[in-house]
């Protein structure tokens, strides 16, 4: 095996300074019975092989441009410039592991506190962490958090149901063990979230709502931070598409006190869903409740700046027992991807993209409404949205697919009351044409 | 000794992003729209975020920059026990980088994803081969995620017999995430303390549990490097009183082959794909955690799971007792795709891996016996540990001699790691590194501990090659800077 230097001369000489007879006798403090006899049942395959195993696999799934995916709902395709898979192949950012020795790890470290850096600036927050899991991970620790920095008191959340439905699910796996309840807030018939029976919830911990939503809808947080202060719970808001800060005020403007999200818009290849990124941000003052490694500044014995992990004493291999979060592995890698993106398009360019990202939709919607389909929630979206179909569209919609067009999600196993609803999605990477075809097909 | 790894070369200086760049630049380029533009509702649009304009070079040179201060498994030797950080295969980089899997949407009808629900089905089935369990969730996005999901599994299973329990046995060396995983399930830890042999007593064991006891989060082989040899009474007495053994698999790269754990009497084991299956951890993280059960805890696994109807494969959502979602999607499933094409690359030598990762910490061991002091004197797993006990009289910490490692070219082992351990340095050579490069580092801790005695100041003052020296970690800590 190329990966395995041995040679069987250096496997004698190795052997002969262990002081075991043969390889088999190294494992001679595992008892016989805990032993395995045979041989593994596994496939083997020379480079070749593999490579066309892995060819055969990866064309049997529809991908852009030969299919026209009209599909978002938390995972987006927009253009990764080249230099990002270039220097993220860079092996000594690639093959480095956590920051343990910050004196060879400088490269990671001040990366990720500017990452951390600029994902404050994104949101509006005071401090970002190192990253978490994905969107869905980083809600339900968000809503932990919450209940953490309210000293466990206060055992109840509310969640909008128009946050990512599989967010949703996440959080409730999260809570099953603990005795913690969640409240689901209905949504209005302008496709936000109904905050109005928070009153009547006693015990709230948080607010949690989602913006732009499942639904591609804007909320008002303001409204919904202003209405958790008054009933003394911190409002916590989460979003799939961060790309729409650039656009759209931030959620720190609006009071959010968590920040929570999916960042594999920012130049993370979809990969089926993950790896992603979790971004996560709060208030200063929240920060030694916050879950996930930090990143701090400071200086070395020359007085030179330079950047270490910090206020680990929350973690798990100091206090053990008393830890607030288990997070070790995060998403470095991820993060790093969208620190690059980040620098990339700066200010001036995300404004540009995003503005872009919002016409596509805009075009998109009102070509589909003049061909005569409703548009349910008249609310100012960004990148999405949600369409009703002619009854019946379900054998279109296969027809559509066998054309190598997927015009976006059907909408009904995640919310029953929306029958013939689709949510659909049209970046930066969706051409006029492209549209203009999907419009036609659905028309005919 | 021959020359060492370790030396200067021109490292340049790099200001902070937003040090640099001037408005108006632009690193990326804008597609032309060829829609018209519709202006966002007024009530909703905010102000840019403060990010600084940068072009492209000055992009790509910071970044190149930044590259160059770090060390990496494609620099040198990484010998970061309980990491196990191993040569990352580059056709594995190949393979997660076609667009039919980079560019895959997660929410696709199953009939426009065959590949990527086949790669996953087929990817359970080796991991339940290599393990010995009967079933698998590829869900958990890193280590500790699969640890979180395990004790969720443990408590739904508890549940559904009708038992709350609400304390879990971990032994004192066992991972360190693991007691924090735990009580995100409510479990209240209880240690329970290895013997003089560096090992689990069933004794101990028995002392312990109870009817109260969820069961025992136990690492094997643990963080001193050691088979846990007692573990099937160990589960036997856990099993006897309803409890249920969990396996924290970090470790499993000694194994492989070697033990099925499934026939030991562990209930639910998690899998570091990011360690033992070899794929990248770019500066921490993304990992990936699977965990294989038994058929007992099947039923509570996260949904959706991969199946296979006929010739075909799908997404099914319908298992009642199910434990729900723990990731958005399925996980990681960029770095499931390295994972997989590990193992078809090496197939059945996965055994030798082990052998040879074992044979090398062995190796290390004997070696660096005379001039360490080595608390368990006993045959190891892949991984050794060490302690600086020797070096007291010259006032010479573990910190020390590790930080002069780096002078020497190669990235420090684990310290103060586990923490029944005084001192503590752990040394995991991996299967990927050559006798030479063993050779090479055994020499540098010889001369390190020579230098203990003889040039101590060497060892105070170092790393001195680096581009910055140590750090205050206090002051970072006591005034903490997050954010520039």
């Amino acid at each position: 095996m190329r990966y395995l230097p041995h040679t069987s001369e250096d496997i004698a000489e190795m052997l002969k300074v262990a002081g075991a007879a043969d390889l088999d006798d190294l494992f001679s403090s595992i008892p016989d019975d805990c032993r395995f006899k045979g041989e593994l049942n596994l496939p083997e395959m020379t480079e070749w092989e593999l490579n066309s195993h892995m060819a055969d696999l990866a064309s049997q799934t529809a991908v852009m441009p030969e299919y026209k995916v009209f599909i978002g709902a938390g995972s987006y395709n927009h253009y990764i410039p080249a230099t990002i898979p270039y220097l993220i192949n860079r092996s000594e950012i690639s093959t480095a592991y956590t920051p343990y020795q910050p004196e060879i790890s400088q490269g990671t470290l001040q990366t990720i506190f500017e990452y951390q850096t600029l994902t404050a600036r994104l949101l509006g927050m005071e401090t970002a962490n190192a990253s978490m899991y994905d969107g869905a991970s980083a809600l339900a620790e968000a809503l932990l958090m919450a209940i953490r920095i309210e000293k466990g008191k206060k055992k109840t959340v509310a969640v909008s149901s128009l946050v990512h439905p599989m967010y949703r699910k996440a959080v409730e796996t999260y809570f099953t063990p603990t005795d913690f309840k969640i409240v689901e807030l209905p949504y209005l018939a302008d496709g936000t979230t109904d905050i109005s029976g928070l009153e009547k919830i006693g015990d709230l911990a948080a607010v949690a709502v989602q913006s732009p939503n499942f639904f591609g809808c804007i909320e008002n947080i303001k409204s919904a931070s202003d209405k958790a202060h008054n009933l003394n719970a911190l409002c916590v808001t989460c979003f799939t598409e961060p790309l729409a800060f650039g656009l759209i005020k931030n959620p720190g403007s609006q009071g959010a006190d968590i920040v929570c999200g999916e960042g594999q818009s920012m130049g993370i290849p979809q990969s089926f869903g993950g790896p992603g990124l979790g971004m996560f941000a709060s208030l200063n003052k929240y920060v030694r409740s916050m879950p996930g490694r930090l990143i701090g500044q400071t200086t070395d014995l020359d007085g030179k700046r330079g950047f270490v992990l910090t206020l680990a004493t929350r973690e798990q291999h100091i206090r053990r027992e008393k830890a607030t979060s288990n997070i070790c592995s995060n998403q470095g890698l991820c993060a790093t991807m969208s620190a690059m993106y980040m620098a990339s398009i700066g200010q001036t360019g995300i404004r540009q993209l995003a503005q872009i990202n919002h016409d596509k939709t805009e075009y998109l919607k009102s070509e589909l409404e003049k061909a005569g389909m409703q548009i349910p929630f008249k609310r100012a979206v960004f990148n999405e949205f949600v369409v009703k179909f002619p009854q019946g569209f379900e054998t279109k919609y296969k027809e559509l697919i066998k054309n190598k067009i997927v015009p976006g999600i059907p909408l009904e196993s995640y919310y029953p009351d929306l029958k013939d609803h689709y949510l659909l999605c049209a970046t930066e990477t969706i051409s006029k044409s492209d549209m203009d075809e999907l419009v036609k097909e659905v028309k005919s | 000794m021959k020359q060492s790894s370790g030396t200067r070369g021109l490292i340049m200086n790099e200001p902070l992003l937003w040090e640099k760049g001037k408005k108006g630049r632009c690193g990326i380029s804008i597609p032309k729209s060829d829609v018209k533009s519709s202006s966002m509702d007024k009530e909703f649009l905010g102000d840019p975020p403060d990010f600084p304009d940068l072009s492209e070079v000055d992009v790509v040179r910071h970044y190149t920059r930044m590259s160059q201060w770090n060390f990496g498994v494609d620099t040198g030797m990484y010998p970061l026990g309980s990491c196990t950080m191993k040569y990352n295969p580059k056709i594995n980089e190949k393979q997660a980088a076609l667009p039919g899997f980079a560019g895959a949407h997660p929410m696709l009808p199953p009939e426009l994803s065959q590949g990527t629900l086949k790669l996953m089905y087929d990817l359970e089935k080796y991991l339940c081969e290599i393990t010995g369990m009967n079933a698998a969730t590829l869900q958990p996005a890193a280590g500790a995620h699969g640890e979180l999901t395990a004790m969720l599994l443990f408590h739904a299973c508890l549940k559904k017999r009708g038992q709350k329990r609400n304390k879990i046995l971990i032994p004192d060396t066992a991972h360190g995430t693991n007691p924090a995983s735990a009580s995100l399930c409510g479990f209240k830890s209880i240690p329970a303390a290895s013997n003089e042999q560096g090992v689990l007593s069933p004794e101990t064991v028995a002392t312990l549990m109870d009817e109260d006891t969820a069961g025992i989060m136990v690492t094997n082989p643990n963080t001193l490097g050691l088979f846990e040899e007692n573990i099937k009474k160990i589960a036997e007495i856990v099993h006897n009183k309803g409890g249920l053994v969990y396996c924290d698999g970090a470790n499993l790269n000694a194994v492989m082959g070697i033990v099925k754990m499934g026939s030991i009497g562990i209930d639910a084991i998690h899998l570091n794909l990011h360690k033992t299956f070899s794929t990248p951890h770019g500066g921490g993280g993304p990992g990936a955690g699977p965990v294989c059960v038994t058929k007992e805890l099947e039923p509570f696994l996260p949904v959706p799971r991969a199946v296979k109807k006929g010739d075909a494969y799908e997404l099914k959502y319908d298992y009642p007792d199910t434990i729900g979602r723990i990731h958005a999607f399925y996980g990681n499933f960029g770095i499931l795709i390295r994972a997989y094409s590990y193992i078809l690359s090496m197939g059945k030598n996965l055994k030798t891996a082990s052998q040879y990762a074992v044979l090398s910490a062995n190796y290390i061991k004997q070696q660096l016996k005379p001039v360490l002091h080595l608390p368990y004197d006993r045959p190891c797993m892949h991984e050794c540990v060490f302690t600086d006990k020797f070096q007291e009289p010259y006032k010479i910490t573990t910190l020390d001699m590790v930080k002069r490692l780096m002078d020497y070219g190669f990235h420090p082992p684990t310290i103060y790691f586990p923490l029944v351990v005084s001192g503590a340095i752990m040394i995991e050579p991996t299967d990927t590194e050559s006798k030479e490069n063993i050779d090479e580092f055994i020499q540098a801790f010889k001369n390190i501990v020579k230098e203990a005695c003889e040039t101590p100041e060497l060892l105070k003052n170092a790393p001195s090659i680096t581009k910055v020296r140590r750090l205050d970690e206090a002051a970072a800590a006591r005034k903490p800077c997050l954010c520039g």
